[in-house]
C-alpha cells in the first residue's frame, strides 16, 4: 500500500511537467495545426489518395483476383477503347448526365421560385419536397423500378384508363427507354438539391430589385432573365459542378433500375467498371474503365477551382 | 406589391406546386400503399378490370413480419445505424479539427492543404473501389464494420472540413483573444470557447453527413460479403431478390423501414439539414 502510493505521488509531478511541455508545444501555430490536421490527412491519404495511385497502377497491369498479373502498359485502355460495350457506357454517362442536368436545373429552378412565395405550409412543403434526396437512393430506386414494372406498372394503369395508350409502353424493357427512364429517376432525385440551394441563393435577392423593375414595366419572365439569373448565377455553376460530378459518376441508380440491362444497353461507366472489375474480377480492366471517368472529373474541378479564384479574387 | 389574379395564382402557383408534389412524393406513396398489400391484390395486371392500384381494402402486415422474421433486416438496421453513427463521429472530430486549423491558424502550406481536401471532396467512389477493395482486406478489414466505419469518412470529412472552415470564420477573433488574455491556452480556447459556440454548425455537419453514410451504396456492396453483417440498402439489393424473383411486398417494406430512421432524424433536424446542404456547396 505505502509503496504502491509513493510511486503514485512520484508520478504525479512528472505528468504534470509533461502536460504542461505539450501545451507549451500547442501554443505555437504551427504544432498545433499539425496535430489537428494529422487524423483527418492520415484518413484522406490512406483511402483516398493511396487507392487513387493504386488504381492507375492496376489499370496498367494484368491483375485478376488471385493473380498478380504483370505490366502490361496501355493495353487495358485500348482495349476498353475498342469495347463496343463500353463505348456505349460512355455515351450513355454523357447523355445521362446532360439530360438530367438539364431538368435538375430546369425543374429545381421553377421549383425554388415556387418555394420563394409565401404559403400556408411553407414549411411542411419544403421539408417534404427534399425527402427524395434524404431516403438511400438505393431503397427508392426499387419503388421505381416496382413502378416501371413491365406486367404491373402503375403508370401503364393510369395512362391506359386515360385513354393515352392502348398497349403497355416498355420502360425498361428497351434500351432507349430506360435510358431516359433513369434521366427521370435521377431527376426526382436531385431536383431538391437544386430547388433547396437555389432557394438559398434566391433569399439573398433582394425584394426591391424585383419591385424596382416591375414598376419599369419589366414582365414576370424578364425580371427572372435580367434580375434573377445574373444573381443566381454564382451558386447555380456551384450547384451544378456538384451534380455532374455525381452524375457522371453515378452508380447505384441505374445498379437497382436495370443492372445495365436489357442486353448491356443502359450501362454506365461506372456500372460497367464493376461488372468487369468485381463481377469478373478482371481488377486491372475494371480500374481502367473507371479510370476513363477521370479526365471528365478533373475538366470540372479544374474549371470549379479556376471560378472559386476568380470570386475570391473580386 | 405586385397583385395577381385569383385565376393567375392557380396557373402559376397552385398548379405547378401541385404537380411538383404528386411527382415527389408519390413513389414513397407507392412504396408504402406496396408494402401493405396482399400477394393476391399485388400481381394484378394492369390491364384486369377489379385493379384498384392507389388503394387497397384489406391492408395486410404479412410482408413486414416475413421481412422482420425470415430475413436479417433488423440487424441490417442495427449495422447501418452504428456504421453511420461512428462514421459522423470520427468525421466529426476530423472536420472540427482541420476546419478550425484551416480557418484560423497561420502555417506554410496551409492554402494548398485546403485545396488539396477539396479536391478530395470531388473524387467519386466509383472511381476508387477496386483497389480500395484490396486495401481493405490487405489490412485484415475486409468483411468488418470498420472496413466502412474508415472508409465512410472519405467521403464526409471533405465536406465537414469544408463546411466548418467557412463557420469558424464567421465567429469573431476577439472572442478567442479574451480568453487567451485571460490565461487559457490556445488549445484550450479552442475546445472550451470556439467549439460551443460552433456547436450549430457542428450540427449541421452531423446531420448531413449521418444521411449520407446512411446512402452510401458501393462501398458496402463490394467490402461487405456476410449476409447479417450488411447495411439496409446492400441487404435490400442481395437478399430480398432470391433468384430472378422479386417479392415486391417485401422489398417495398423493406425500402419503407429503412427509410424511416434517416426520414425521422432529418425530420427532427430539417433546419440544420438545410444549413448543411447549402453551406456544403458554398465553400
Amino acid at each position: 500500500m505505502v509503496v504502491a502510493g509513493g510511486a503514485a505521488g512520484a508520478a504525479r509531478p512528472a505528468e504534470r511537467m509533461r502536460i504542461s511541455g505539450m501545451k507549451r508545444l500547442l501554443e505555437s501555430e504551427k504544432v498545433l495545426a499539425i496535430t489537428l490536421l494529422t487524423p483527418g490527412v492520415v484518413i484522406l491519404v490512406l483511402f483516398i489518395a493511396y487507392p487513387f495511385v493504386m488504381a492507375l497502377w492496376y489499370s496498367l497491369t494484368s491483375i485478376r483476383v488471385g493473380d498478380p498479373g504483370h505490366f502490361v502498359g496501355l493495353t487495358n485502355f485500348a482495349k476498353a477503347w475498342n469495347d463496343t460495350v463500353f463505348q456505349l457506357a460512355f455515351r450513355n454517362t454523357v447523355f445521362y448526365t446532360f439530360w438530367a442536368t438539364i431538368f435538375k436545373l430546369a425543374l429545381g429552378m421553377w421549383l425554388a421560385l415556387l418555394l420563394n412565395r409565401s404559403f400556408r405550409f411553407k414549411r411542411i412543403v419544403r421539408a417534404s419536397m427534399l425527402l427524395p434526396f434524404i431516403i438511400p437512393t438505393v431503397l427508392s430506386a426499387f419503388a421505381w423500378r416496382w413502378m416501371f414494372d413491365p406486367t404491373f406498372s402503375v403508370m401503364n394503369w393510369v395512362l391506359f384508363h386515360m385513354g393515352i395508350i392502348t398497349d403497355r409502353l416498355p420502360f425498361l424493357s428497351n434500351g432507349d427507354w430506360a435510358m431516359w427512364c433513369a434521366v427521370v429517376v435521377n431527376t426526382w432525385r436531385g431536383m431538391p438539391f437544386f430547388a433547396i440551394t437555389l432557394l438559398a441563393g434566391l433569399q439573398t435577392i433582394s425584394p426591391d430589385l424585383h419591385e424596382a423593375a416591375a414598376l419599369d414595366g419589366a414582365s414576370a419572365w424578364h425580371r427572372f432573365w435580367h434580375v434573377t439569373w445574373p444573381l443566381l448565377l454564382p451558386v447555380t455553376l456551384v450547384v451544378v459542378v456538384f451534380s455532374v460530378i455525381q452524375t457522371f459518376s453515378d452508380f447505384q441508380l441505374i445498379y437497382v433500375l436495370t443492372g445495365g440491362g436489357p442486353a448491356n444497353t443502359t450501362h454506365l461507366v461506372a456500372t460497367y467498371a464493376y461488372q468487369v472489375g468485381v463481377a469478373s474480377g478482371l481488377l486491372g480492366e475494371g480500374a481502367a474503365l473507371s479510370l476513363f471517368m477521370f479526365p471528365v472529373l478533373f475538366a470540372v474541378v479544374w474549371f470549379q477551382l479556376r471560378y472559386l479564384k476568380r470570386m475570391e479574387a473580386h | 406589391m405586385l397583385i395577381e389574379r385569383k385565376w393567375k395564382k392557380w396557373f402559376y402557383f397552385y398548379i405547378p406546386m401541385a404537380v411538383f408534389i404528386v411527382f415527389t412524393l408519390f413513389p414513397f406513396y407507392w412504396m408504402a400503399v406496396t408494402a401493405f398489400r396482399p400477394d393476391g391484390e399485388l400481381y394484378r395486371t394492369w390491364r384486369q378490370a377489379n385493379a384498384t392500384p392507389f388503394w387497397t381494402l384489406e391492408p395486410t402486415l404479412e410482408h413486414l413480419k416475413g421481412l422482420l422474421q425470415t430475413t436479417a433486416f433488423p440487424q441490417w438496421l442495427w449495422n447501418t445505424m452504428l456504421i453511420a453513427l461512428v462514421s459522423t463521429a470520427i468525421s466529426l472530430v476530423c472536420g472540427t479539427f482541420a476546419g478550425y486549423a484551416l480557418a484560423r491558424l497561420k502555417f506554410r502550406g496551409s492554402e494548398f492543404l485546403g485545396t488539396a481536401i477539396f479536391i478530395t471532396y470531388l473524387v467519386p467512389q466509383t472511381l476508387l473501389f477496386i483497389p480500395l477493395a484490396d486495401i481493405i482486406r490487405d489490412m485484415h478489414l475486409g468483411n468488418t464494420p470498420w472496413a466502412l466505419m474508415l472508409t465512410y469518412p472519405t467521403i464526409l470529412i471533405p465536406f465537414c472540413t469544408w463546411l466548418l472552415m467557412g463557420y469558424f470564420k464567421t465567429i469573431p477573433k476577439e472572442l478567442e483573444e479574451c480568453a487567451r488574455i485571460d490565461g487559457a491556452t490556445r488549445f484550450g480556447a479552442m475546445v472550451r470557447i470556439i467549439f460551443p459556440v460552433a456547436i450549430p454548425g457542428i450540427l449541421s455537419a452531423g446531420i448531413f453527413a449521418f444521411t449520407l453514410s446512411w446512402n452510401e451504396f458501393i462501398y458496402a456492396l463490394v467490402f461487405m460479403s456476410s449476409a447479417e453483417l450488411k447495411t439496409v440498402p446492400v441487404g435490400v439489393v442481395s437478399e430480398l431478390i432470391r433468384g430472378d424473383i422479386f417479392f415486391w411486398g417485401q422489398l417495398m417494406a423493406g425500402a419503407l423501414l429503412g427509410s424511416v430512421p434517416v426520414a425521422l432524424v432529418y425530420s427532427f433536424f430539417v433546419e440544420y439539414y438545410v444549413t448543411g446542404l447549402t453551406g456544403s456547396v458554398k465553400g
